[in-house]
Order: C-alpha cells, then sequence, then structure tokens
C-alpha cells in the first residue's frame, strides 16, 4: 500500500528516509506513536492469561541497556588504583 | 501504565462479548529474546544464525571494551544467578496461585451474572401468571355485575313495600273514620229513641202496661202448668 500507512517492519530499507518523512513528528504524534508501540507490546506480553518472566524480564534487560548507555562516560573511565 | 490497549467502538458496533485474553504471551527465547528475531534470520542463516550474531557481538563488544568487565559485571553475574534460581524453583507456585485467584475473580462474576439471569426468569415466569390471570377478568365483572343487579333488585322490592305499606294505612285510616261515624250516629240515635220513648210513657200507661203484663204472665203460667 501507500508508504505512509505501512509499519515499520514492511517498510524496505531504501525507503526509510522517505517513511520517516510522511510521519508524524509533532508532540502529539509522537505520544501516539509511543501508547501504540506500549499497547502493542502491553497486549503481545503482559495482558495474557498465563504469561512467565519474558514479559517484565525484557522492560529490565532494555533499561539496563539504555542505563549502561547513558553512564559508558563514566564506566569506561575506570581509575588505575580500582583495577590493581 | 497505560490502560489503553483493547481499541473500542472503533470497528462497526458487533454485539458479541469482548474477545477472550490471549492464553500464552509471544514466544519467547531464554527469556530475553523474542521467537520473531530467530524466524526472521532463519531464511539466510538457517538455526544457528542468531547465536552466531550473539556469539560474535558479544566477543566484539568485550574485545572492543564497548562492555567493561568491572566489580559490576560480578554483582550482575551473581544476582542475575539468584533471579534465575528462585524463578526455576518457585516459578509454577507462583503461577498456580495467581491462576486461583484470577478463578475467583471470573467464578464471583459468573456467580452474579447467573443470579441476575435466574432473577429475570423468575421475574418472566410472574410475568406469564399475571398475564394468565388476566384472562379471568370476564368472570370478575360477571360476579360483579350479578352483585349489582342483585342490590338493584333487593333496593325497589325494598322500596316497593313500603309504597304498598303506606298507601294501606291511608286507606285504613279512612275505613275507620266511616266506621267510627257510623257508630256514633248509631249510638247517638238509639240513644235518642230511647230517651224519646221513655219520656213518651205516661204514669198511666205505665201502670195499664204493668197490669196487662201481669195478667200475660198468669194467663201464659197457666197454660205452662197445664203443659208441665
Amino acid at each position: 500500500g501507500p508508504l505512509s500507512e505501512r509499519r515499520l517492519m514492511d517498510v524496505r530499507l531504501g525507503e526509510l528516509p522517505a517513511w520517516l518523512a510522511t510521519c508524524d513528528l509533532s508532540p502529539q504524534g509522537l505520544l501516539g506513536g509511543v501508547q501504540k508501540a506500549w499497547s502493542s507490546y502491553y497486549d503481545k506480553y503482559i495482558n495474557v492469561k498465563r504469561g512467565g518472566p519474558a514479559g517484565i524480564s525484557m522492560l529490565l534487560a532494555g533499561y539496563c541497556l539504555l542505563s549502561y548507555g547513558w553512564n559508558y562516560q563514566h564506566i569506561s573511565k575506570i581509575s588505575f588504583l580500582a583495577s590493581v | 501504565v497505560l490502560h489503553t490497549t483493547r481499541p473500542l467502538h472503533t470497528t462497526q458496533q458487533c454485539s458479541a462479548p469482548l474477545p477472550p485474553l490471549p492464553e500464552k504471551g509471544g514466544e519467547v527465547r531464554y527469556g530475553l529474546i523474542p521467537e520473531e528475531f530467530f524466524q526472521f534470520l532463519y531464511p539466510k542463516t538457517g538455526v544457528t544464525g542468531p547465536y552466531m550474531l550473539g556469539t560474535g557481538l558479544l566477543l566484539y563488544l568485550l574485545s572492543k571494551e564497548i562492555y567493561v568487565v568491572n566489580h559490576e559485571t560480578v554483582a550482575a553475574a551473581c544476582i542475575l544467578t539468584v533471579i534465575i534460581y528462585g524463578v526455576k524453583k518457585y516459578g509454577s507456585d507462583v503461577a498456580a496461585f495467581a491462576d486461583k485467584l484470577n478463578e475467583e475473580k471470573v467464578a464471583k462474576a459468573l456467580a452474579v451474572k447467573n443470579e441476575a439471569i435466574k432473577d429475570l426468569e423468575t421475574a418472566i415466569e410472574q410475568e406469564k401468571k399475571e398475564q394468565w390471570r388476566v384472562e379471568g377478568r370476564s368472570y370478575l365483572f360477571d360476579a360483579k355485575r350479578n352483585n349489582i343487579a342483585m342490590l338493584l333488585e333487593t333496593n325497589y322490592r325494598e322500596r316497593l313495600l313500603t309504597v304498598y305499606n303506606e298507601v294501606k294505612k291511608r286507606l285504613d285510616y279512612q275505613v275507620a273514620m266511616q266506621n267510627l261515624k257510623r257508630q256514633k250516629e248509631q249510638d247517638h240515635m238509639i240513644q235518642w229513641v230511647e230517651k224519646n220513648v221513655v219520656q213518651s210513657i205516661t204514669p198511666q200507661q205505665q201502670k195499664e202496661s204493668i197490669a196487662k203484663c201481669i195478667l200475660d204472665l198468669k194467663a201464659l203460667s197457666k197454660s205452662a202448668q197445664a203443659a208441665v
């Protein structure tokens, strides 16, 4: 179908800039996008009858990676004395 | 936590209830990586592709010191061990407990629904009974009509009797009046005749009549004695 209505997974690599241009980047649009993403994740992994550890473990892992990325500058400057 | 999970009222109005919750969540391998990733790489790299990717990525991060091995790594390893041990050992028990809670909630809701259905059914039966009762209306009205007719009849007859009694009383009065008048006239006339007769008997006539009576009596007594 037309470019603007396809989801991210169905967009080919070469069309990515064009697809980014069509999407709604205002605050409401971004908020809507975030809401949709969270609701699809919630429906798939958490809001089920018999879920497992997968739902929150993926969230925690993502949080770990994100906080590692934020603190990378500080972590990479290991002082010499501590490593001995 | 946002609860706008299921978009309601976006499609046409359909009266079926909400679709039930899915039984199991999306498939996740090793608790961290969704199954879709493995399926995504399967056509190009086969089964071992994602594992090779993971190993290569890990070695690259370690060797280039993008992932720094320090005290935090040890701490993370210990925490992960404890968590995985706990989940493996007590996971099923916690799941059973949560399932029981869910069951109770669903059972309560079902009980409420069944109660409501039962109450409505009894209401329907009572309504039908009332409708059946309505058919007896005609008998009720017939009985009432009969009652009223009887009342009217008795009332009419009572009044008729009253009229008859009143008329009889007036007629009796008239008759009594006439009788009284005649009697009084008779009495008065007799008295008047007796008075006049007594007045007209002079003393001489009285003596003559007494002598005649004595003679008659003697004659009679003689004839009577002769008869005996």
